[in-house]
């Protein structure tokens, strides 16, 4: 681990933290695997760079390849609706080179060596024998089978029927399915989209281990949310390989969104909406904006998520750059400080402390929104952080990589911290429970695509791979070293997303009626991460070279193996859409109680009958102006609508009237003073 | 107290848990001030609109505060005879904010000629035996609001009575806000300024001009103003939104231009569209008096907004200043970002340093409608001494007294609504003495750190060192003798503001001073005062004060960006769109006065400068301070993609 990356200049740490560049201060061995800014090699070997793609409009026939493998699927998909038979693909063949054979082998039957390949009707049952269940809690030996997929039995000795699959596991850990809680599959940008769709997105996922993905819908500013809802459900429906979950981001305000956002809640299945605080003049919103909808969603059950930078102070850097001549992807980080993000994170958790809102910050990527995050769950604020693979995985100084193509595939907002401390920062973050849970942002887009910014790069489309990386990467930077143990593990890459989207026990849990999304996972594979043999489109991959230790073994989704022996068997459109009910209890139950208490309440006073002065209205007399267009407005006193703060409020318990509390309870202050009321009639 | 002990520290409510501490000696917490309003009348004529400067008269020439000296007569010998401008200060202990010595002072002409012992002076000086006791440098009140217009309004102490309450404190120059109304010229505001307090000031003074709107225009004024008016710092406001506020792109712009012009970016800390949504949310649910003004004004609310312009401070390489500096958290966001070498001062002001907010929650309207300033008061007890401590150990540098108290009929204009009430307290007399008793008594500073915490750092921030805030030869005569045994008991009945409550009211506080001198002159002697309205002076003040802007051009010069160089992407290129995703970064650019569009030559000021650690310097031959971030593996050509 003492390597060190290339030559860099290690003379002058002494520097202030101000003045320091990047990658001047790296101490930790990222790349094994070619040089720091060579190509990939053999990156493009399989893939072929289709023109007709790029053109504008034309989303359905992307790639030759991709359409090949599209409708390869649809035939496998309608073949497996009558016969239920998934097809094996094996584009993994090459992913343990250098290790001769699967460690742990995976034996299927009961004496009868079921193959699971035949697709018999039998297929749906399986029996794990031997396995240590790893659950969030604590981690014990115990067989599992399942049936439908759905966990029935767990204990030793199951009184399972004749015949069913079984698989040996050896003693190897079972831990419930990962699940990705933050993805952009198939998302459209300016008419073309992201190169990894739901098949190809989701089946990366079941090949690192990740058995939810739960996706963004991200309405265009103006259009209405349940349409793009319908229109994401649509397209995950067809295709998605494994479960999934929607996210909707809310790209505008107004009435109407609102009560969008009601239905959605409601009828849809989605209690959890992302809000923009950067994309200037596009997707931003105001302080005023974020105050109203954090009220609303505290009101109706949600998790409000938050993409926390600073959009005005982006967009005067981004213009500065540019006026600078730095057009690279550089260009992009330069603009995109890190205290820019720290600042955005500090002004959201302000707001939905003064809501009394469950907040959720997406995409921790630097050191000091992390930083943020902590101090704010320590004073008691109820926020969530969560890193992705990439801010867990690698750095920013890639930005400056000569090779345009490489530098420009990690463009991502926030931008990777060009601190190479980072990753490690947020590992132990990760594992201290200051940061809750993890997602990968996977957001991909091809060399091609991504060179729409060639000349500016603030046209250069945004996102990262990191779906199929994330577990695999997470247990070798925070397990393998020791900063968490494997309950930890499961509860930031599983269990703790569940209960956020309020899905547990039924996702992230290892219990008797708990879904069959299992992985069995293999802690001493190694294997080296490269765009020639991952799941993803993209002819780059972040994470290009690095050697991770840990990996599934096999996984189960649904009740079916879909990973084996390296191969996949998967299917398009399997995936269910999973439904996410409002009030998590896991953020809802501190909020709720804390709305209790929150009530205000006035002094009680006699009239002032003194001399008023006169005084014109000219300014300063609406406080709130922008109540105009506030649809949050209400002329009810809602109960819900909380004063709460955390700010040692005095108001909480408001000085209570003698007659309506006796008897001072524990708990509550008398703030009346000593003196008794004083009429201001006292004035002279 | 203990029963409530285990309560989370966000369920505590106030008042309950502050400490034994004697806050008020001076009859009950909540009844109105006896005998405050008995040399007071109050002028309804005074009230009335468009009547900004009549209202002097009435209430100005109170008599001297009676039986203000507590301690016995100390031994004076001051000779009356010869003309007043010579004055010979023997037997003082010189206190400046670097170390404290004993020596005579001679002055004249409003200047300190000489220093030493046996000076050689003039026949028939007038002489003042200071009988070994402190002399220090008058105090620097930075932020004043006197004559302040509010809708029609003006606060009540003009400038003749505002400084004549500085001067009674031991306060020799003032400096005040000039407040433009949104759509009036700066400099016609200015000189609107000048001329009120030229007119009527006792004491030194200069202005900081008030930021309400930003154009074109407004740049070429600011402009103006520091080149031949002699101003160089200038307030934004985060909060009154739709009046004065600013968003965070104009207020990256006003750095910007602040930092090019080497001035002060001040900041009113609140963010104004929470505050905002706040107070109608506040008002919905039945709450219209004072406690409803810091119930919608959070500390949150102010924490938050220091830490952004803090943010952009940074992103600008443009020096911050935070007024008003209220509670803890705000005052833990300053000392967090002196931490990682933001150059950022904070002003606590008179009334956080000396009360709390738990008075808003009184039961008499008026004593609790005289605490409404913004930010407010804190409602946490602990607030006062844990400011009084972080100013103690630096990071908190300077006091002001945010002085702008409005009478009861005035703030009576909110008596139905809290967010009517016009904002200000008092607290330019007692600036001095409050952190005297609070930090010196208490040992938490030294006599030094004193004169550094109330005149020193604020002459180096505004550039006014060493002219104002130490005694030297050459400095202006301002000069306080100090009695640390000195004690008295603030009372609005005393005070020489024209309100009629004291915000400190019934407070004992120790240590006063005991003459004051003002360019030269005694203005205070045995408890009399001796002020001559219109004698202030106007002084100007130059750009880049070194205190600041040395540490801001070694960064500017450390912040030159450079591109990475590249070969031409020639692979394919995707088409895109009509519609596209960040149309203009900058979009704001039409109304943005700061953008040069036409920028041939590089701005050296236009600083790049970032606390996270993204320069480049590369294909340069490596110097000292430069680090080379050239890949080992050389250059790639993006030629040889696929």
């Amino acid at each position: 681990m003492a390597e060190r990356r290339g030559n860099w200049d290690m003379a002058e740490d002494d520097l202030p933290v101000y003045l320091a560049r990047p990658g001047t201060a790296d101490q930790v061995p990222r790349q094994k695997y070619g040089g720091l800014f060579c190509n990939v090699e053999g990156a493009f070997e399989s893939k072929t760079i289709d023109f007709d793609a790029l053109s504008v409009g034309q989303r359905g026939s992307r790639t030759p390849r991709t359409a090949k493998r599209e409708t390869g699927q649809e035939a496998r998909s309608s073949a497996s609706d009558s016969k239920n038979s998934p097809c094996v693909e094996s584009p993994a063949a090459n992913r343990r080179e250098g290790k001769d054979s699967p460690q742990v082998e995976i034996r299927t039957g009961g004496g009868k060596e079921v193959l699971q390949n035949l697709g018999d009707e039998k297929s749906d049952r399986l029996l794990i024998k031997g396995g240590r269940i790893v659950n969030d809690d604590q981690s014990f030996h115990a067989d599992i089978y399942l049936e439908d997929g759905v966990i029935k039995q767990i204990g030793d000795n199951l009184i399972v029927p004749g015949g069913v699959k079984t698989i040996e596991a050896n003693g190897k850990m079972v831990i419930p399915g990962g699940i990705d809680i933050h993805t952009h599959f198939q998302m459209p940008y300016r008419g073309t989209t992201t190169v990894d769709d739901f098949a190809q997105g989701s089946k990366a996922a079941l090949a690192g281990g990740t058995t939810m993905i739960v996706d963004h819908v991200i309405p265009e500013p103006g259009s209405s949310l349940m349409e793009a809802y319908d229109q994401w459900r649509q397209w995950a429906d067809e295709k998605a390989c494994c479960d999934y979950s929607l996210h909707v981001d809310i790209t505008h305000w107004n009435d109407s969104i609102k009560q969008e956002v009601d239905n959605l809640i409601k009828e849809k299945g989605v209690n959890s909406f992302q809000v923009y605080m950067a994309y200037k003049d596009y997707y931003q919103m105001s302080n005023s904006e974020l105050y109203e909808i954090f009220t609303f969603l505290a009101e109706r059950g949600g998790i409000v998520q938050v993409h926390a930078e600073n959009g005005e102070i982006i967009a005067e850097e981004q213009a500065r750059m540019l006026q600078m001549g730095i057009t690279g992807p550089e260009g992009h980080v330069l603009s995109r400080p890190e205290e820019l993000e720290a600042e955005a994170v500090f002004r959201a958790i302000t707001i939905a402390s003064q809501t009394n809102c469950p907040l959720y910050v997406t995409r921790v990527m630097s050191k000091s929104a992390a930083d943020i995050i902590s101090q704010a769950r320590k004073r008691g604020n109820v926020v969530f952080g969560e890193p992705i693979t990439a801010s867990l995985g690698t750095d920013g100084t890639h930005y400056w990589s000569k090779n345009w193509a490489k530098a420009a595939s990690f463009v991502t907002s926030p931008p990777l911290s060009p601190d190479p401390t980072t990753p490690d920062y947020l590992n132990t973050l990760l594992s201290s429970g200051d940061l809750s849970v993890t997602g990968s942002a996977h957001c991909t887009f091809s060399v091609s695509q991504k060179a729409i910014g060639k000349d500016d790069f603030t046209q250069i489309p945004e996102g990262v791979n990191g779906v199929e990386e994330r577990m695999t990467l997470i247990w070798d930077k925070a397990v393998t070293t020791g900063k968490m143990d494997e309950n930890m593990f499961v509860a930031v890459t599983s269990t703790n997303a569940a209960k956020i989207l309020n899905l547990y026990p039924r996702k992230g849990r290892i219990a008797v009626g708990s879904d069959a999304d299992l992985v069995i996972w293999d802690t001493d594979s190694l294997r080296t991460i490269t765009a020639k043999t991952h799941n993803s489109v993209a002819e780059y991959n972040v994470f290009e070279g690095m050697e991770l230790r840990g990996a599934p073994l096999v996984v189960i989704c649904q009740g079916k193996i879909v990973l084996e022996d390296g191969n996949m068997h998967v299917t398009s459109g399997v995936g269910r859409f999973i439904p996410c009910a409002p009030y998590p209890d896991y953020a809802y139950k501190r909020v709720k109680a804390r709305k209790q208490l929150a009530v205000l309440r006035a002094v009680p006073r006699g009239m002032y009958d003194g001399p008023v002065s006169e005084f014109s209205m000219s300014r300063g007399g609406t406080p709130s102006a922008s109540a105009r267009t506030s649809p949050t407005k209400q002329p009810v006193r809602n109960l819900h609508q909380s004063g709460f703060s955390l700010a040692g409020n005095p108001a909480l318990c408001g000085p209570p009237t003698p007659d309506d509390i006796p008897i001072r309870p524990a708990g509550r202050r008398i703030v009346v003073p000593p003196g008794g009321r004083s009429n201001i009639t006292s004035l002279s | 107290m203990s029963t409530a002990g285990e309560v989370p520290a966000f369920f505590k409510s106030m008042g309950s848990d502050s400490p034994a501490r004697p806050r008020q000696k001076f009859c009950g917490m909540f009844c109105p001030v006896e005998g405050s309003s008995d040399s007071k009348t109050l002028d309804f004529d005074a009230l009335s609109m468009c009547r900004g400067k009549s209202d002097g008269g009435s209430g100005c020439e109170a008599p001297p505060p009676p039986s203000q000296r507590q301690v016995a007569q100390q031994a004076w010998m001051i000779d009356y005879t010869v003309c007043s401008d010579r004055l010979l200060i023997k037997g003082g202990k010189i206190v400046n904010d670097d170390q404290s010595f004993c020596a005579d002072i001679y002055m004249e002409d409003g200047v300190i000629k000489q220093i030493g012992e046996n000076l050689i002076v003039p026949g028939g000086v007038k002489t003042i035996d200071a009988h070994g006791r402190m002399l220090m440098p008058g105090g620097i009140d930075v932020h004043t609001r006197f004559q302040m217009p509010d809708r029609g309004m003006t606060s009540a102490d003009d400038f003749y009575q505002g400084t004549k309450a500085a001067l009674a404190g031991g306060t020799t120059m003032i400096i005040d806000h000039v407040v433009p109304e949104p759509g009036v010229s700066l400099i016609s505001a200015f000189e609107q300024w000048r001329e009120w307090a030229d007119s009527k000031s006792c004491c030194d003074y200069s202005l900081h001009v008030d930021i309400t709107e930003w154009h074109r225009g407004i740049q070429e004024e600011m402009e103006a103003l520091v080149k031949d008016h002699g101003v160089n710092s200038f307030l934004v406001y985060l909060a009154y939104k739709d009046i004065f506020q600013l968003t965070d792109a104009q207020v990256y712009e006003v750095f910007s231009v602040i930092r090019d012009l080497g001035a002060i970016a001040q900041v009113h800390a609140e963010n104004g569209d929470i505050v905002a949504e706040e107070q109608r949310r506040i008002l919905e649910q039945g709450i219209t008096g004072p406690e409803g003004h810091v119930l919608s004004r959070p500390e949150e609310v102010e924490a938050e907004a220091v830490n952004r312009s803090v943010t952009v401070a940074n992103q600008t390489n443009c020096p911050l200043y935070v007024t008003k500096v209220m509670s803890k958290s705000a005052a833990d966001v300053i000392a967090q970002a002196r931490k990682k070498g933001t150059v950022v001062y904070g002003e606590p002001i008179t009334a956080s340093l000396g009360t709390d907010g738990s008075h808003y929650w009184s039961k008499n309207w008026a004593k609790a409608a005289a605490y409404v300033t913004s930010p407010p008061l804190s409602p946490d007890p602990t607030t006062p001494d844990y400011l009084n401590s972080l100013l103690s150990c630096g990071d908190l540098q300077v006091t002001g007294s945010a002085h702008c108290p409005f009478n009861t009929a005035q703030r009576a204009v909110g008596k139905d609504d809290f967010s009517l009430i016009p904002e200000g307290v008092n607290g330019t007399e007692e600036r001095m003495s409050i952190i005297w008793d609070k930090c010196v008594v208490t040992g938490k500073m030294d006599e030094n750190q004193f004169v550094a915490v109330t005149s020193t750092n604020a002459a180096k921030i505004y550039n006014l060192y060493p002219r104002k805030g130490r005694i030297a030869v050459g400095s202006d005569a301002d000069l306080v003798l100090w009695d640390p045994d000195f004690t008295k008991i603030i009372s609005a009945k005393s005070h020489n503001s024209t309100v009629e409550y004291n915000i400190f009211e019934g407070t004992e506080v120790r240590g006063g001073p005991l003459v004051v001198i003002s360019q030269g002159k005694i203005v205070l002697e045995e408890g009399n005062l001796h002020t001559t309205e219109g004698s202030g002076r106007y002084v100007a003040r130059k750009p880049f004060p070194d205190y600041v802007y040395k540490r801001i051009k070694a960064r500017s010069r450390l912040a030159e960006l450079r591109g990475v160089p590249r070969g031409l992407y020639d692979g394919p290129v995707c088409e895109v769109s009509v519609t596209p995703k960040t149309m203009t970064p900058a979009s704001s650019a039409k109304t943005s006065p700061a953008k040069q569009p036409n920028q041939p030559v590089r701005n050296l000021h236009q600083s790049g400068f970032s606390l996270s650690g993204a320069q480049v310097d590369d294909n340069i031959p490596r110097r000292n301070t430069q680090r080379i971030v050239a890949p080992p593996g050389g250059r790639a050509n993006i030629t040889s993609l696929g």
